[in-house]
């Protein structure tokens, strides 16, 4: 019936003649029909191409003969010609069946879809989005608010000290109870950041992020920015990846995999790595900057300077075809609860649980580092680099541990800050360098899964001194500037 | 419909008495063509010695033909990009497809010129006084060249590679299919069917609109 009804789309002659005979060349079973195996054929469709090559073996020689052949009969594309084709067919049957009233009013929706698109107005309004979704929302309900309470009230006050007495009364061993509850101890240090720090902040997050997505606001972000990610060498749909960046770079790096070319995907890739916080290190930077509204203001500067700068040189440097862009933009809807809930769950389930075995993983691999001494070489290596861009010693180890995970490093430095530490100066600094240094453990193996070794390795090594040396740069013109913030 | 060689006469005809004021045509040596037959026949001219005088009834004829002469040297020049040293023999050729709609459809595209490439006047027709607003009115433009709110249908695609063509077959941007262009900056954004797109200034130079208003 379906199968009858499929047929009726008929092409014109010549077309119709190609069909058949690459149909009676389609000896094997491929589940649908071979007439939609043969169209799609005639569009040179690549997976159905290799498929015949697979299946048919000798006689895909010949199919691809008549393909050529229906190729040379038209000036246009096959697919040119197919899509115009059916594109006569659905005008012929949607004028049948549907009728528009006149258009009325401009709708409320289609006001502020247009505020939205005015270069003028948008951008005072992704402004707000930013500030309330993000920096309130995020930043102060999220990091601020909940963490506290989980980590202080709840991991402090109970969980961390029921698990120590637990612990060193149940295993006499010191090195096992280290390992369990010491001060990177799996429970005290992996659970508790997972928990108590990037569970709240992620969680919010995602929660603003569903919000923003079903209104349908990315796409006119996305046409908003196409001309400045143009310089880049983005397109405005990459805007997508790099938001959810904010949320978790290591999820933004696969979804990288939305953009067309690999230039992009490259680029995408090492702007994540370098320049976009994301939200648990976020939420820590905001933490460490509070009452600081000038550090945070040169924190900013200096990390979208940075983003500009890495962006543009890319582009110039990365070989490839230049970003079109082209996207939908759906009607402005107002968001249902319940999906936003269903999306938040499902991404914090998924993410947690991926995440979750690389904290406690983390934690193994710093204790391990901790009774071999490993660790204890490393952060003296690291010393060197922390003391040209003006950090005292201590911050060696934020920094190690920052590459196990981003918000770890980030972290470890509100203790040192907490302790008092550092000064204005070297907050400042400190909080660019971690924010540009290595990604965490889990995005670098995401680089390495979707970008290949090689580039995953050459993105981590150029991040490496780059960091360092907008650290030192930043440091000295402070210095030479004679200012103390 | 009138011979080439007809057309022709008239058109030298009528630059010659009405634009210029001067006398009659001498016929020379195209004495016996028979196209100067076919005229007279038709009532357009009337032959007396060795010249020819337009009459009433060939007139708008011949205006016709001028218009269409000069119109076809605009539109080599100003579209095709054609020298103007060579125009002359492509125009003449040329002159005699733009006949009924077509003279006009040029004529707008153009945006109603009044003067020919050498400076020369161009009689206008009918299409130049039923214009309204004061701007060029072009029939088929590219997208990206469009005003907010200018609406049409597309005419034709102009892709520069595969990849491009299939991204705006993916849109459902194909020819016949009525759009609306809504927005051009900081992006085109633009209207088919229920369905709104952006898409950058390149894509949308890929796409060739008749407007309509």
């Amino acid at each position: 019936m379906l199968k009858d009804f499929a047929k009726r789309i008929g092409y014109d002659d010549p077309l119709e003649i190609y069909l058949s005979r690459i149909e009676s060349l389609l000896l094997s079973d491929y589940k649908i029909t071979k007439r939609a195996i043969a169209i799609l054929l005639l569009q040179e469709d690549n997976e159905m191409l290799d498929r015949i090559k697979d299946k048919e073996k000798e006689r895909a020689e010949e199919i691809l003969k008549v393909i050529q052949e229906a190729k040379a009969h038209y000036s246009h594309p096959l697919s040119y010609i197919i899509s115009l084709r059916r594109q006569k067919e659905t005008n012929r049957i949607s004028q049948a069946v549907m009728s528009f009233k006149k258009a009325g009013k401009v709708s409320f929706s289609e006001r502020l879809s247009k505020i939205m698109m005015n270069p003028l107005t948008g951008g005072p309004i992704l402004l707000a989005v930013l500030y309330y979704g993000l920096y309130k929302f995020v930043g102060t309900f999220g990091a601020g608010v909940l963490v506290d309470f989980l980590e202080d009230k709840v991991f402090g006050n109970y969980v961390n000290p029921f698990v120590t007495n637990l612990v060193s009364a149940a295993i006499p061993l010191k090195i096992i109870q280290d390992l369990l509850a010491g001060e990177y101890g799996v429970i005290t240090l992996g659970v508790r950041y997972a928990f108590a720090i990037i569970l709240p902040i992620v969680a919010t997050f995602f929660f603003a992020f569903a919000i923003v997505e079903d209104t349908g606001y990315l796409p006119r972000l996305a046409m908003l920015v196409d001309q400045l990610f143009k310089k880049i060498g983005l397109s405005g749909r990459a805007v997508i990846p790099l938001v959810l960046g904010f949320g978790c770079d290591t999820m933004a790096t696969m979804v990288t995999r939305t953009l067309p070319t690999k230039r992009e995907r490259i680029i995408a890739t090492l702007l994540l790595a370098l320049a976009i916080p994301c939200s648990a290190q976020m939420g820590v930077i905001l933490a460490l900057l509070e009452g600081r509204p000038l550090g945070l203001i040169i924190w900013l500067g200096v990390i979208f300077l940075v983003f500009l700068i890495a962006g543009y040189l890319a582009s110039k440097i990365m070989p490839g075809e230049l970003p079109t862009f082209y996207m939908e933009i759906p009607p402005l809807r107002l968001p249902q609860f319940s999906n936003i809930f269903r999306k938040t769950a499902s991404r914090l389930n998924w993410y947690f649980w991926e995440i979750l075995p690389l904290f406690l993983f983390a934690s193994v691999l710093i204790w391990l580092g901790q009774i071999t001494g490993i660790f204890n070489f490393l952060v003296k290596i690291l010393e060197y680099p922390i003391g040209w861009i003006g950090l005292p010693p201590q911050a060696a180890i934020a920094f190690l541990f920052g590459f196990f995970r981003r918000d770890y490093g980030a972290a470890g430095l509100y203790d040192l800050k907490k302790a008092g530490l550092l000064s204005g100066n070297q907050l400042i600094i400190s909080c660019i360098t971690i924010t540009l240094f290595l990604p965490c453990i889990a995005q670098l193996l995401m680089n390495v899964k979707e970008r290949g070794l090689r580039m995953g390795i050459a993105i981590s090594i150029f991040i490496l001194f780059f960091s360092f040396s907008i650290g030192y740069a930043v440091n000295l013109i402070l210095t030479l500037l004679n200012l103390q913030l | 419909m009138l011979s080439e060689q007809a057309e022709e006469i008239l058109e030298a005809l009528w630059i010659q008495t009405e634009e210029q004021g001067a006398k009659p045509l001498d016929l020379g040596a195209s004495r016996d063509e028979p196209a100067v037959e076919e005229l007279v026949n038709l009532g357009f001219i009337r032959r007396d010695l060795g010249h020819i005088h337009l009459l009433e009834k060939g007139k708008s004829h011949a205006a016709g033909c001028v218009r269409r002469h000069r119109l076809a040297e605009r539109l080599l020049v100003d579209v095709f990009d054609i020298k103007k040293r060579i125009i002359d023999e492509v125009s003449c050729k040329f002159e005699h497809l733009l006949h009924k709609g077509l003279e006009d459809n040029v004529c707008t595209l153009l945006g109603h010129p009044k003067s020919c490439p050498h400076g020369k006047s161009i009689p206008p027709g009918k299409c130049c006084s039923l214009k309204k607003d004061k701007r060029l009115l072009k029939i088929i433009a590219p997208l990206s060249e469009l005003r907010a709110k200018d609406r049409g249908q597309i005419s034709y695609l102009q892709a520069k590679d595969k990849t491009q063509m299939h991204k705006l077959i993916a849109i459902g941007a194909l020819p016949g299919v009525s759009i609306t262009l809504m927005q051009r900056f900081p992006s085109c954004v633009f209207k088919i069917g229920q369905s709104q797109f952006a898409v950058d200034k390149e894509l949308a130079s890929a796409i060739y609109v008749r407007l309509t208003r």
